[in-house]
């Protein structure tokens, strides 16, 4: 991978199901089969009742922005093309909160409770990472 | 339940030491971490042979994979504790308080906490700026290309949001701390700034301007914790640990309950409860100071300030040298330098100066208590300690 290329998730045993549906479309979360709750970050057990029992349930992928930043200066070479570029936190309809950025529109109209949807960024083949968008 | 009066009174600071901060090309973060540890023996009137307890933390520009282990090596001493703390800025404080705990139980006698690194001349700006921000969640955040600043303004613009905190207030902060460190001969920035100053500054990260954000330095830090019993037997009036608390909430920012307040509420309640005090006898306090809205959340979440009141509490004077509650007395990581992990042990060395009433321009009047809070990963960890003059 070149030091220009944007970073890959380095994915693991634990959140590979996750990627696959990103590489599909579809924005997964882990829904307990013992107490029903629904989690994001993918992982080992659930962390509202510590069941091993999860599932994976598709997000309807609406959401709202929680928080955003507009990031003026890049972390690294392979992000000042995209200078300046919001970095939010989006809570889903469902509840889990992600970090993604916000595309596909001027960073100053982007605010808190702003409504968003998810969408997908190819960024490696079959390497899909979840990205929002302002809702039409 | 916990028995935390326990460790009220029982040990004590009996020498502190910094390095020359800022641009210190001079010396390796190796050679800064042993400097300070040097400066903090003289200033203890002891020897390394008085040492069989070693504390350190890792340094970014020069590695080590058992860090602690090859600092004792460099100083030649074989302690009976030994160990290299890796929680990010939080871990000053417990630290010490674990440190304590050690000589309490007759693991060791007496601990040497050496911090330091290089993060201004031991590594290009795009290595620190790379390496810290490796903080993010390597597959739900790192792919975002966040910064370090642009993990927290998403804290502060939230903040601001839910309170109507002003610009003008957090930059407040920043103008406070370049008082303060205009009066430490030591200081990495000393030119006092104004409100205006803050406000026309590069943005970072909305709404972080470039004074908003704390310094990149070189430096360390040292101190050498004693049985209370002994402390009295070294040059200088000790300093005791009254109380210390940690709290964790979230390790990564996406993950956090809240992101107008922290578990540097917990923290702040184990301490008081240790120590046995509350807001109302501390006497000044060094916060954790690595943005300016971080300061505002610490204020409120150790219970000086109501919610959302921070803000006009900073930009009305209090915390000012002379005001009901100064802080950041040194400067902070805002003006007096900041090596990355190590930062908060000047926090620590400046609270033990102005409790021996060694602090010159910048003394506290009649400094009797001290309140100093470290937190690392961003608004992560969180680490009280409380402080005084007597037991
Ligand atoms: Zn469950």
């Amino acid at each position: 991978m070149s030091v220009n290329a944007k970073p890959l998730p380095p994915i693991n045993p634990d959140t590979q199901p996750f990627w696959d549906g990103c590489a599909q479309g579809r924005l997964l979360l882990q829904r307990c089969g013992d107490c029903g709750h629904l989690q994001f970050y993918p992982r080992m057990l659930c962390a509202a009742c510590g069941s091993r029992t999860l599932d994976w349930a598709e997000s309807c992928g609406r959401g709202t922005v929680k928080t955003f930043t507009i990031i003026r200066r890049a972390v690294s070479a392979a992000f000042e093309p995209d200078v300046p570029y919001v970095v939010a936190l989006v809570e889903l309809e469902e509840g889990p909160t992600l970090m993604s950025n916000i595309i596909g529109c001027d960073p100053a109209v982007v605010a808190i409770g702003q409504p968003v949807r998810v969408t997908f960024e190819t960024r490696a083949e079959s390497v899909a990472v979840p990205q929002f968008e302002p809702m039409p | 339940m916990a028995k935390s009066h326990s460790l009220r009174g029982q040990v004590a600071i009996v020498g502190v030491g910094d390095t020359e901060v800022g641009k210190v090309p001079e010396l390796s973060a190796t050679g800064l971490c042993i400097d300070a540890a040097k400066r903090a023996l003289d200033d203890a009137g002891l020897t390394k042979s008085d040492i069989d307890g070693l504390v350190t933390c890792n340094s970014m520009a020069e590695p080590h994979m058992y860090h602690a282990e090859a600092m004792a090596e460099h100083l030649q001493i074989f302690p009976s504790y030994c160990v290299s703390a890796g929680a990010g800025g939080g871990t000053t404080f417990a630290v010490l308080y674990q440190a304590a705990l050690a000589i309490l139980h007759g693991i060791c006698n007496r601990v040497l906490i050496s911090m330091a690194d290089s993060l201004r001349t031991g590594l290009t700006r795009e290595q620190a700026m790379v390496m810290q921000s490796s903080s993010g969640h390597p597959q739900f955040e790192t792919p975002y290309g966040a910064t370090v600043p642009g993990y927290y303004a998403l804290i502060a613009n939230a903040y601001m949001h839910r309170y109507g905190v002003s610009a003008e207030q957090m930059a407040a902060v920043a103008v406070t701390a370049r008082a303060h460190a205009a009066l430490h001969p030591g200081a990495q920035m000393r030119t006092p700034l104004t409100v205006e100053d803050v406000l026309a500054s590069r943005m970072i990260a909305d709404p972080l301007r470039l004074l908003d954000c704390s310094l990149v330095s070189d430096g360390g830090a040292a101190v050498v914790l004693a049985r209370a019993e002994e402390a009295g037997e070294g040059p200088h009036q000790p300093v005791y640990l009254l109380g210390a608390g940690e709290g964790h909430g979230h390790e990564h920012i996406s993950q956090a309950e809240n992101l107008t307040s922290s578990h540097a509420r917990q923290a702040g309640e184990r301490a008081y409860a240790m120590a046995g005090l509350g807001p109302q006898d501390i006497d000044f306090v060094e916060l954790y100071d690595c943005f300016t809205p971080v300061v505002l959340i610490e204020l409120e979440d150790l219970g000086f300030c109501g919610r959302g009141e921070a803000g006009a509490f900073v930009a009305e004077g209090h915390t000012r040298l002379g005001g009901t509650l100064p802080m950041n007395t040194h400067g902070g990581l805002l003006s007096h330098c900041h090596p990355g992990n190590p930062g908060a042990m000047f926090a620590l060395t400046e609270a033990v100066r102005q409790l021996r009433g060694e602090a010159g321009e910048r003394q506290v009047v009649d400094a009797e208590t001290a309140l100093v809070h470290a937190q690392g990963g961003i608004l992560s960890s969180h680490c009280t300690a409380i402080l005084g003059r007597g037991r």
